[in-house]
């Protein structure tokens, strides 16, 4: 399913990592700073490793050998922040439609109606982000990958801001995805319990 | 208070022309300028934001009399544009230009503060999203960054309606064609018995500024209201 070899170097961060998995739901587990975001920003293409490659199902997104180095546009991934990163200037219904309206009808996957009935957004369409909690915001932020049709879900930490009330309260949204729609899923997690509950398998960094 | 006299319309209308066409020139070139310091880290950088910023500093009477040098009819440039009827050289285009030069630097200076506040990780957001950088910059990064360059838009066309020494050097002082609020002043200051006349420039002058400024405030509590900020 997803294959990547990836030798990156950022100043004085040196990363060398191979990962492999048949899984749809894969955990990515290390400590802060062991450069978990800088494996998904690269698998985002948001950054280029320095060599290695990247494969996703029978698709080739980076090669350094091969010289392939699909944009993050070719890519489609749909990437979580950690804190959201709605924009603060569009309401959540904009916010939400934002990637979905990037792509065409074909492409798409779900219904917005469907995802916000998924993630219990319906009464929060017209609100601008200020006005949102901190799960609020991440439900939003995660329809609005969603609504992107992504063909890789990446996870930077998506729960690593909220209190334990909020984590509650979210974490049955990712298990209905996971077990609802048919997207691969890169979890990223600082905490072992977290990332045990809701990922097939465990990469370690 | 009487109302505007015929002279004090046109030297009115001719400084809101000049300003306004400095500023319509301005935006785009400022804007492209603000986001490469802002966002890119090159060769000469710091060399490129000297020489941005440097009408700032200087006596303005350097940049008028450089821009005579090069615009002026018989200019490096300006002998080349001329055949093709744009002059610059005493006449209102060379005023726009004029004020144009000097007010650069304080629409790039806001525009570019407001670009840097944005955060990065929102660009990033909207190119997973599909957005090109193009797109994402102008769905994100210029909405977000609008009130700067209001601020910008507003610093740069005071500015351009108080240019003195760079238009008085390079187009000089023509009722009608280069003659803006302050040189109209300046005229009046020259002649005597016109005190009652400069007062009702220096009012007129005083109100322009002060409403262009009132106005950059109302927006921005504008905006804010429309993204929530305050109950």
């Amino acid at each position: 399913m997803i294959d990547c070899q990836l030798h990156i170097q950022q100043g004085q961060f040196v990363l060398d990592q191979h990962f492999q998995s048949d899984q749809k739901v894969v955990g990515l587990f290390g400590a802060s700073g062991s450069g978990k975001t800088t494996i998904l920003h690269s698998l985002a293409g948001l950054i280029s490793p320095k060599s290695g490659w990247i494969k996703l199902g029978g698709q080739t997104w980076f090669d350094s050998a091969q010289k392939i180095n699909l944009s993050t546009q070719q890519r489609r991934v749909g990437l979580v922040f950690q804190d959201a990163q709605l924009f603060p200037h569009k309401s959540v219904i904009k916010n939400l439609m934002f990637g979905f309206n990037h792509i065409s009808p074909t492409q798409r996957q779900f219904k917005v109606d469907e995802i916000v009935e998924l993630l219990k957004l319906e009464h929060l369409t017209g609100r601008m982000p200020i006005k949102l909690s901190g799960g609020e915001k991440q439900r939003v932020a995660l329809g609005r990958a969603l609504l992107y049709s992504p063909q890789l879900l990446l996870l930077d930490e998506p729960l690593s801001a909220l209190d334990a009330a909020h984590k509650a309260e979210i974490i049955p949204f990712f298990q209905k995805i996971k077990q609802n729609l048919d997207i691969p899923m890169l979890y990223v997690s600082h905490d072992k319990a977290e990332i045990e509950q809701l990922t097939d398998e465990i990469w370690y960094l | 208070m009487t109302m505007l006299t015929p002279e004090e319309i046109d030297v009115l209308k001719l400084s809101c022309q000049v300003a306004a066409s400095c500023l319509v020139l301005s935006l785009i070139p400022a804007t492209l300028v603000a986001w490469v310091l802002a966002r890119k880290e090159f060769w000469g950088k710091s060399l490129f934001e000297t020489v941005v910023f440097l009408p700032l500093v200087l006596p303005p009477v350097v940049p008028g009399y450089l821009l005579l040098q090069v615009f002026g009819n018989r200019g490096i440039i300006g002998q080349y544009l001329a055949p093709f009827g744009l002059e610059f050289a005493f006449n209102w285009k060379g005023a726009v230009l004029a004020s144009a030069v000097m007010g650069f630097p304080l629409l790039v200076q806001s525009i570019r503060l407001a670009i840097e506040l944005v955060d990065r990780r929102l660009e990033m957001a909207a190119k997973t999203l599909g957005a090109s950088s193009f797109g994402a910059f102008m769905q994100v990064t210029l909405p977000l960054a609008s009130s700067g360059i209001l601020v910008g838009s507003i610093l740069c066309f005071c500015r351009s309606l108080g240019e003195f020494g760079a238009t008085i050097t390079f187009v000089g002082n023509i009722a009608n064609e280069t003659r803006t609020l302050p040189l109209a002043m300046y005229s009046l200051m020259q002649q005597p018995d016109t005190e009652t006349a400069v007062w009702r420039l220096i009012i007129l002058s005083l109100s322009v500024a002060f409403f262009a400024l009132w106005f950059a405030q109302w927006f921005n509590r504008y905006q804010k209201n429309k993204r929530g900020y305050s109950t």
